[in-house]
């Protein structure tokens, strides 16, 4: 392994980087990065030679389209789920094999296997997760609320060059030197300067830092957005639920990203500057570390759970054709939960000591979270009660949830009861559950979403087939994976173990193993399924013509997919929680408006790609002590923001005759559509075939 | 919940007022939510100095530099600066350029007068002894007062900025909202200073 | 329904694991040990009771009311029922409520500072996580081991615990709970051990490269054969000086065990005043 620790006294131009920091001779990593290289070479040279880097740099790269800016987060987030994916493989082949006498004590050295614990955690948190989550997030949420576009489209371009900068960063460290070894959280004292000296924590450091600030951003904005873009007539009560988690999601991140940033900014100094916020000696206190980053950690996860249980709701309505349950009672649960989840970070370190007081309220804080999380479990089983299920990929993925989630939320009751907890710490049980709710809640929950919005983001809808055989795999996939580790947790087995004293772990570790390959063609199957179906999108059984595949009920659903750059010709007035189905049935949806007005519009621009990006010289002046990089990047930065605060010509105008043009076309792929609800008419009470008589009025 | 609906159409009028009207208030709130964050974010450095209050680590003591002549003069600046900002504003109100100007340069006076006597503490606490290397209350103390200190040179270097904006588009639209967020970001920067003051200083002195 | 037969296997097996009991933390030789045991199996049992009928429920909901039977009872436009939520938050209120009472309770009664009731007067060994091994100490004894401890069955013992570097956590998993190590700073955990053995002592908090062998014997024992383990100890002539102390410090991985015939009485205090930390650090 490279050991930057070694490097004294940095050079002026090159910094603490030299020729040996690049692991030319690791087995395992230097395949590897000759095969990145390669394909990286491969890609570039086949846009060049399609002459495709005017389309890209005008269409996408430049793009402050909600969309297109949603559309770039999810496709980084698969190819990191990939990256995240291969170090949870590399883990459990590892820990299988190290607890066997004929083959020793695993392949990898601690040095490496604890680089790839830590990297697994902060890729899939912060750079799958995340930006998995945001970019449905930033694809619909403006379409649910009838929005032309984000609050301030500028900065969500630059939100996602930020997060894209962290990720660069994290796979960087991967060829260049090394990456963090001192778990996902960094606890001090082990991440300063004196555990830890070399460049993996600088890693750490500022590709979460980076991104960091892109997600305050983004709250921002999504706050923003939801608080002031909403359509005519649609109030707080009438949000979609999906709106409403986004929203609670948001204002979570809003409160505590910035602690994430200044905990960060301080170990920054600390490592740079010798200061004293958490070092063991000169009055510095590392308890405070752990305060601080379970502070901003636990919300995190209620950020990354939320809106996840959005899409749960609005997939669940939409394929049990009926109305969701409760709304109400979700909208309180979501809130009570994202008021609750500041309340309740201690719960992460029992074992420090705190006392038995202490202890309790953070413990019995924890348990009451459970109580609006099973209300949102009951409201969506009592969604499906008295309707009509279909059991598409999206809804398989939601039973699978329900399923999983449930024993997560169970495991993690049991973990938050502070005597418990004494035994139960750090042990693999920990993992076993985070992985629980967090694969079984909130994962399942975004590829629920996923399957049933990629029709609306790309205009084609997703293999079926292919879609359920992904979940089962995930699913079972998920049990053989943990049951096992819940198992070694109950034995007293640690997490974080490079080899394993204990040969009765072996059996649960080659279970776990066969866990993880299924879950892997899990993946496959995902992957090949968007390929697949891409590849058929004019086939008249994946292409989305009306732009509303499912015949739902929200209002993302009423334009073209994928929509147009401005989303909507004529947004209508809101007069229900279900705006599309209110409108189908008074007759008015699909009706040409009296007129259209022309539509204002923000212009593309370079300042996204180029301000997001100068960060990341930035930031590898910073991890390797280059500080004239580190001055020209920052200067650079500088001017850029100059240059754009003073252009002029940010904004043009969609004048109508264009307008007309799309939207009739749109308007003409929806005449003479049967409804599901017109089929089902002698179940619908509250409406009457008849009340669709006066089909002149118009939308608005 | 009626505080928080928004039931009037924002969208599609072909009226210039109207866009404008809406871009100023959706900008000023987007501000306000930054400074939201941005409170948040000296929450946790009050935190952090309130743990770290009493680790002087058999080093200097707040007690022993301290001067509280010193630092009321500097609040005064401060405060006195949001009191110019105000006359700014109401020199904005009736789009007075003269007068708008004028009390920007007295505010950017004030706040450079302001910056300067906390480098001049800084410098002297240094060569007392008190550097945050020394122990980890002035470890503390030094990231809590500097990270107010750098939001000021950004309000300043903002307000150089808005001057150059101002002598090219005069009250052009933009340039109320970038006057209105200046002047919401200087007043929190006030009340930042005037927790500041009370928690480290006073509390320091005694 | 290949998934309920899949679940209720997987419940199934889980339960028989379970009480097969052969697992450490259910089977336990301390006395917190058994009790927080028995708390982790009485609140999953309570669990249990409305985990099971919900998961049963998120399978036969979709399965009863599948599109493909056409069941009659559809009601597109039922949204709400007083006595379904009444439920759906009365259940959960329930649950938790008593929970919480046992979480309040346990946390008192379990807490590992409080001092186990016994009629013997409680043995006190000061433990210190170095990089990457445990030091322990016997103030009274005056002697220290390495990688080892060793007290006799049906006696408390209390530990105090820091660390010389990173942050541990010490666990015996067999015997009871666990408690961070921080430099600079004392933990206090009692522990009693109620059958005689060898059991598994652990670092339960990452510490860095040598974690995974960061690992102890804890040996409950007779107390004739814990005098003639302190024998033993002090048999060894090795002295821990300032010097031999320098050395401990020095990273090592899979440390073995050596025992120490004599010590400085005062040697903990001292490790732990050597950091002016968050404890100590004010004047």
């Amino acid at each position: 392994m490279v050991q930057t620790d070694l490097i004294k006294d940095p050079h002026v131009l090159t910094g603490k980087l030299h020729w040996g920091v690049i692991p030319f001779h690791d087995p395992v990593v230097a395949p590897v990065m000759f095969a990145a290289i390669l394909g990286g070479l491969l890609l570039v040279a086949f846009v060049t030679y399609k002459k495709l880097w005017g389309y890209l740099w005008n269409e996408w790269f430049t793009s402050v389209d909600h969309k297109k800016i949603g559309i770039m987060y999810c496709i980084v987030a698969l190819v990191m789920l990939v990256r995240g994916f291969s170090d949870a493989i590399l883990m459990r082949t590892h820990q299988a094999l190290s607890t066997s006498d004929t083959f020793g004590e695993g392949y990898l050295p601690p040095e490496h296997y604890d680089q790839i614990f830590t990297a697994h955690g902060v890729i899939m948190i912060f750079f799958v997760a995340t930006p998995l989550m945001v970019g449905i997030m930033n694809v619909i949420m403006p379409l649910q609320i009838g929005a032309r576009d984000v609050a301030y489209p500028f900065l969500n371009s630059l939100s996602f060059y930020l997060f894209l900068v962290g990720a660069l960063l994290v796979n960087i460290s991967l060829f260049v030197g090394e990456f963090a070894a001192v778990g996902w959280l960094a606890y001090t004292p082990l991440s300063g300067i004196e555990y830890s000296p070399g460049v993996g924590v600088d890693y750490w450091i500022w590709a979460l830092q980076i991104s960091g600030i892109g997600t305050t951003l983004t709250a921002v904005n999504f706050v923003a957005t939801i608080l002031k873009m909403r359509a005519p007539g649609m109030t707080m009560m009438k949000m979609p639920v999906f709106t409403w988690t986004t929203f609670c999601a948001n204002v979570i991140a809003l409160v505590i990203f910035p602690i994430l940033t200044v905990a960060i900014a301080q170990l920054t100094l600390d490592r740079y500057l010798d200061f004293n916020f958490f070092t063991n000696d000169d009055g510095g206190n590392q308890m405070m570390w752990v305060n601080l980053i379970w502070a901003w950690g636990h919300p995190e996860v209620y950020f990354l759970v939320l809106p996840a249980f959005g899409m749960i709701s609005e997939v669940t309505a939409t394929f049990s054709r009926k109305r969701l349950f409760g709304y109400v009672s979700l909208i309180w649960a979501t809130i009570a939960i994202m008021l609750l989840s500041f309340l309740v970070w201690l719960h992460h370190f029992f074992t420090m000591g705190s006392g038995a007081s202490v202890n309790a309220f953070f413990g019995i804080m924890t348990m009451i979270i459970g109580i609006p999380t099973g209300v949102k479990l009951y409201n969506w089983i009592f969604t499906m009660y008295k309707g009509r299920v279909e059991l598409t990929a999206s809804m398989w993925w939601v039973i699978a949830m329900l399923i999983t989630f449930t024993v997560g939320g169970m495991t993690g009751v049991m973990l938050s009861i502070p005597a418990n907890d004494f035994v139960l710490h750090n042990s693999m049980f920990v993992p076993a559950h985070f992985h629980n709710v967090i694969i079984g809640g909130a994962v399942y929950g975004y590829f629920a979403g996923f399957t049933y919005w990629f029709p609306k983001a790309t205009g084609v809808k997703l293999n079926e087939t292919l879609g359920k055989w992904s979940v089962g795999l995930w699913f079972f996939g998920y049990f053989f994976a943990w049951v096992p580790l819940y198992y070694t947790g109950f034995d007293g087995m640690t997490r974080r173990l490079q080899y394993i004293d204990n040969p009765e772990w072996q059996l649960p570790m080659y279970i776990a193993l066969i866990g993880v390959v299924l879950i892997a063609a899990g993946i496959g199957t995902q992957v090949v399924n968007i390929a697949w179906s891409l590849y058929k999108r004019n086939d008249p059984q994946y292409k989305d013509v009306t732009g509303d595949p499912w015949d739902a009920h929200t209002l993302e659903w009423y334009t073209t997919s994928p929509p147009q750059f401005y989303n909507f010709g004529d947004v209508p007035h809101i007069n229900d929680r279900d705006p599309l189905l209110d409108m189908k049935q008074k007759g008015i949806a699909y009706k040409r408006p009296e007129k259209y007005s022309r539509i204002h519009m923000p212009k593309n621009t370079w300042a996204g790609p180029v301000l997001g990006l100068l960060t990341l010289p930035m930031g590898f002046g910073f991890v390797w002590h280059i500080w004239w990089m580190v001055i020209a990047s920052v200067a650079a930065i500088f001017a850029c923001w100059v240059k754009l605060n003073f252009e002029r010509d940010k904004d043009y105008y969609v004048e109508v005759p264009e307008v007309e043009e799309i939207e009739g076309k749109f308007l003409k792929s929806n005449e003479g559509r049967n409804y599901y609800f017109e089929k089902n008419a002698k179940y619908y009470k509250k409406w009457k075939p008849s009340d669709q008589n006066d089909s002149t009025v118009v939308a608005k | 919940m009626t505080a928080l609906t928004n039931d009037h159409d924002l969208h599609d009028h072909d009226d210039h007022h109207h866009h404008e009207a809406e871009a100023a208030d959706r900008y000023v709130f987007g501000f306000w939510l930054y400074i939201i964050s941005d409170c948040l974010l000296f929450s946790t450095l009050f935190a952090t100095y309130a743990v770290m209050g009493q680790n002087f680590a058999n080093g200097i003591t707040p007690k022993e530099l301290f001067d509280l002549n010193f630092v009321a003069v500097e609040t005064a600046l401060l405060l006195l600066s949001s009191f110019t900002f105000g006359m700014a504003m109401l020199g904005a109100n009736v789009e007075n350029m003269a007068k708008t100007k004028f009390w920007l340069i007295i505010t950017a006076l004030l706040g450079l007068s302001f910056l300067g006597m906390e480098i001049y503490e800084f410098v002297h606490f240094s060569h007392e002894g008190a550097t945050p290397q020394t122990s980890g209350y002035w470890t503390s103390f030094y990231s809590l007062v500097a990270t107010h200190g750098l939001h000021v040179t950004a309000g300043l270097i903002w307000m150089f900025f808005l001057f150059i904006h101002f002598n090219r588009d005069g009250f052009s639209n933009e340039n109320k909202i970038r006057l209105s967020c200046l002047s919401l970001f200087w007043h929190f920067l006030d009340i930042i200073w005037i927790c500041v003051f009370s928690f480290v200083y006073l509390r320091g002195a005694m | 329904m290949k998934k309920r037969l899949f679940q209720s296997t997987m419940l199934f097996s889980l339960a028989l694991l379970l009480s097969g009991c052969d697992l450490a933390l259910f089977d336990s030789s301390g006395v917190t040990g058994k009790e927080i045991g028995d708390t982790i199996l009485l609140t999953m049992g309570l669990m249990l009771i409305v985990v099971i009928p919900t998961i049963l429920m998120s399978i036969w909901i979709p399965y009863k009311y599948h599109s493909s039977k056409a069941d009659e009872s559809y009601d597109p436009e039922w949204e709400h029922s007083s006595k379904i939520e009444f439920f759906a938050w009365g259940v959960p209120v329930v649950i938790i409520v008593i929970l919480a009472t046992i979480t309040y309770f346990t946390s008192y009664s379990l807490d590992p500072r409080k001092e186990l009731a016994s009629d013997k007067e409680p043995l006190t060994v000061q433990v210190v996580a170095m990089d990457w091994k445990w030091l322990f100490l016997y103030p009274e004894e005056k002697i220290a081991v390495v990688n080892e401890v060793a007290f006799p069955v049906d006696r408390p013992v209390e530990f105090l615990v820091t660390s010389q570097s990173t942050m541990n956590s010490f666990f015996i998993p067999k015997l009871g709970g666990q408690i961070y190590a921080m430099a600079g700073m004392e933990n206090r955990m009692n522990l009693m051990g109620t059958e005689i053995g060898e059991y598994r002592g652990i670092s339960a908090n990452y510490s860095g490269f040598g974690f995974a062998g960061m690992r102890f014997k804890a040996k409950v024992t007779s107390e004739e054969d814990f005098g003639k383990w302190v024998e033993s100890v002090k048999a060894s002539g090795q002295v821990l000086t300032d010097a031999e102390y320098d050395r401990l410090i020095e990273k090592t991985r899979d440390h073995k065990v050596e025992y120490f015939s004599s010590i400085d009485p005062l040697q903990f205090k001292n490790i732990i005043e050597s950091f002016i930390g968050a404890q100590n650090g004010s004047n």
